[in-house]
């Protein structure tokens, strides 16, 4: 599946706040969107979801528009990973995971036992079916996490978007939820996810979209977007880009910020 | 080295087989809870058609019951079978509507603004109803009449918050927006009450429209009690067949519209259900207060949070409680005591008896 963004712009009401986006994900491929806060990385994610009206251009699946799509038709193709949150609720994490399979259920119809072995599987996929029987509300925010990116996979959507899947998580469990998400990329899915930090997308992206306030929207390799030079022009920093050996010998690219 | 690595597969696999062996226990638990609160509602009918100031034993009540099951002629005493069929079975009937229709509505709004604090008349349905019921007491209208026109200004009271907050729009914002104007609807609708009983005649009206407040199910016909049926069918099915979707809801609005709901209908279709159910045990029995409220988290500390099992095990423990809060409010003191003072003395303890436990996220 390929998505395509042509030309859009998003925003509040009449307010626009990003504008002139266009670019591509294929099955299979990451792409990172950096950029500083308040640039609109948020508001676009809820665009290509439908939590808010698209203001101009176009959202495209496999070529097909998606702007009169139903939620339940969205949502079969697109699946969601919000950052790991409490809900006033104390779920079981199977039934969490299992509220992915809504979309693929009648109207009025409740989960099926395949649903929840779907749900197992996808558990099983990430490696925590250990967590099945606990209290979702209970878990680690790194666990939540993972409980999030099942939900989304008992979707069996597509495209996955992951706003920040990283964020408020520990050193060693952002590096894990990212390995998580390069094995999904290996297994065919298309993702789309924001970052805070350019490493990550030195660590799992093939893509990068870089959003800056008052320049243009830049997307492409890796390399060629994540420069000192962007970078600095972006966060408003000095960045300098250095590698190191990983232990298969391949170069591994990594930013450091200085404070001069 | 070997033996030992041996043995603690052995204890390994005997772990596994006992964590499977607790799931299946847990599974047979669920079943056998499911049934303890299936009976709960038939103990408590029992136990309420014998009690009260009339104490009928359980001999002749069995005799009469199996009399008129079979046509059998009267043995029986005429007062016996008159407060039985027209005084005590409508109102035990009532109260277990109203019991389950409040609690129904009540789980159904606390996941729909995924907020355990919220109770049933949250957008106004009791305080349009209980200003509806005030105004047709101050017009002398007769019992059906003022069940009637509380109704309608239950209905209305809801309605004016939807569409006030519809207007109001805020997309992102919708459910906090609905909450606030619910408020404010039901604060007008409450003056608007005590403008009535301000004008009331302070010696005829003036009570009845207190005692009329207060709440109470001591003036229920079998009529009252079989129109009352209808309502709250109409609003209870649709949720239960919803009630998936409703564990969906209370993680948010866009994550469930991420799931594939549409939300904007769904919420229409629960405020619409919650409000018909509340509205109409509100006009027969007055105003109820924290049954709507403490039942669900009666029912989630029992069953835990899922809808597919709260819902029905809040209707189920929802139309017990109301049954033998209102056993006590007719049978234990020498005069009746309004059933909306009773549920609220109970209610209030029981609340901070959950807000002081409650760390552990409403289990």
């Amino acid at each position: 599946m390929k998505m395509e963004l042509r030309d859009a712009a998003c925003g509040y009401g009449s307010r626009i706040v990003a504008e002139n986006i266009s670019m591509e994900v294929h099955s299979g491929e990451i792409l990172c969107l950096l950029g500083p806060n308040g640039v609109g990385k948020t508001t676009l994610f809820k665009t290509i979801l439908g939590f808010l009206r698209l203001q101009r251009g176009e959202i495209l699946l496999d070529g097909h528009n998606i702007f009169n799509w139903t939620k339940k038709k969205l949502a079969k193709a697109i699946g969601y990973v919000p950052q790991a949150h409490t809900p006033p609720f104390p779920f079981k994490v199977l039934d969490v995971v299992t509220m992915g399979r809504t979309a693929h259920l009648g109207a009025f119809a409740s989960p099926s036992a395949c649903d929840t072995a779907i749900a197992e599987e996808a558990l099983q996929t990430l490696g925590v079916s250990f967590l099945s029987d606990r209290i979702y509300t209970e878990i680690s925010g790194g666990e939540r996490q993972m409980v999030l990116i099942a939900r989304a996979l008992a979707q069996q959507p597509e495209i996955l978007v992951m706003d920040e899947p990283t964020s408020n998580l520990d050193f060693g469990n952002q590096i894990r939820v990212l390995e998580q998400i390069n094995l999904l990329a290996r297994r065919g899915i298309g993702v789309i996810m924001t970052s805070h930090f350019p490493n990550h997308a030195f660590l799992c992206s093939g893509k990068v979209a870089l959003m800056q306030k008052s320049s243009a929207f830049i997307v492409g390799g890796v390399d060629e977007v994540v420069t000192e030079e962007n970078l600095r022009s972006a966060y408003g920093i000095e960045v300098k880009i250095t590698s190191a050996k990983n232990s298969r010998g391949e170069l591994v690219k990594a930013c450091i910020p200085l404070i001069n | 080295m070997g033996m030992q690595i041996a043995n603690e597969v052995k204890l390994s696999e005997g772990v596994i087989s006992d964590i499977h062996g607790l799931y299946e226990k847990k599974k047979k638990n669920k079943k056998i809870l499911m049934i303890v609160l299936g009976l709960l509602p038939v103990a408590a009918f029992i136990l309420s058609t014998v009690m009260g100031r009339y104490v009928i034993s359980p001999l002749p009540l069995i005799d009469i019951l199996a009399g008129k099951l079979l046509g059998l002629p009267a043995t029986w005493p005429e007062t016996l079978e008159t407060v039985l069929f027209k005084v005590r079975i409508p109102r035990i009937f009532a109260a277990m509507l109203v019991g389950a229709a409040l609690s129904a509505a009540g789980a159904a709004y606390q996941g729909l603004f995924k907020n355990p604090m919220v109770s049933p008349d949250i957008l106004g349905a009791s305080a349009g109803a209980g200003f509806g019921a005030a105004v047709a007491i101050l017009m002398s209208f007769n019992i059906a009449g003022i069940q009637l026109t509380a109704f309608a200004f239950g209905l209305g009271a809801v309605m004016l918050t939807f569409v006030i907050s519809t207007v109001m729009g805020r997309g992102s914002n919708a459910v906090l927006t609905l909450i606030l104007t619910g408020m404010v609807v039901s604060t007008l609708f409450s003056s608007f009450t005590s403008m009535t009983k301000y004008v009331a005649d302070p010696y005829s009206k003036l009570p009845a429209i207190t005692f009329w407040l207060m709440g109470g199910l001591s003036s229920i016909t079998s009529k009252d009690a079989l129109i009352l049926l209808i309502p709250i069918c109409i609003g209870i099915t649709p949720l239960l067949m919803l009630r998936w979707k409703l564990n969906v809801l209370s993680f948010g609005e866009e994550e469930a519209k991420a799931m594939g709901i549409d939300t904007r209908r769904l919420r229409f279709i629960i405020i619409i259900c919650s409000t018909l159910l509340t509205a109409a045990a509100v006009s027969v029995s007055g105003m109820i207060g924290w049954i709507g409220l403490i039942v669900p988290h009666m029912a989630r500390l029992v069953t835990g949070p899922d809808y597919r099992v709260l819902l029905p095990a809040s209707m189920l423990i929802g139309s017990t409680f109301l049954v033998v809060v209102d056993d006590v409010a007719r049978s234990v003191f020498a005069m009746e005591i309004p059933l909306g003072i009773l549920t609220s003395l109970l209610g209030a303890p029981f609340f901070i008896y959950l807000l002081v436990k409650g760390k552990r996220g409403w289990v």
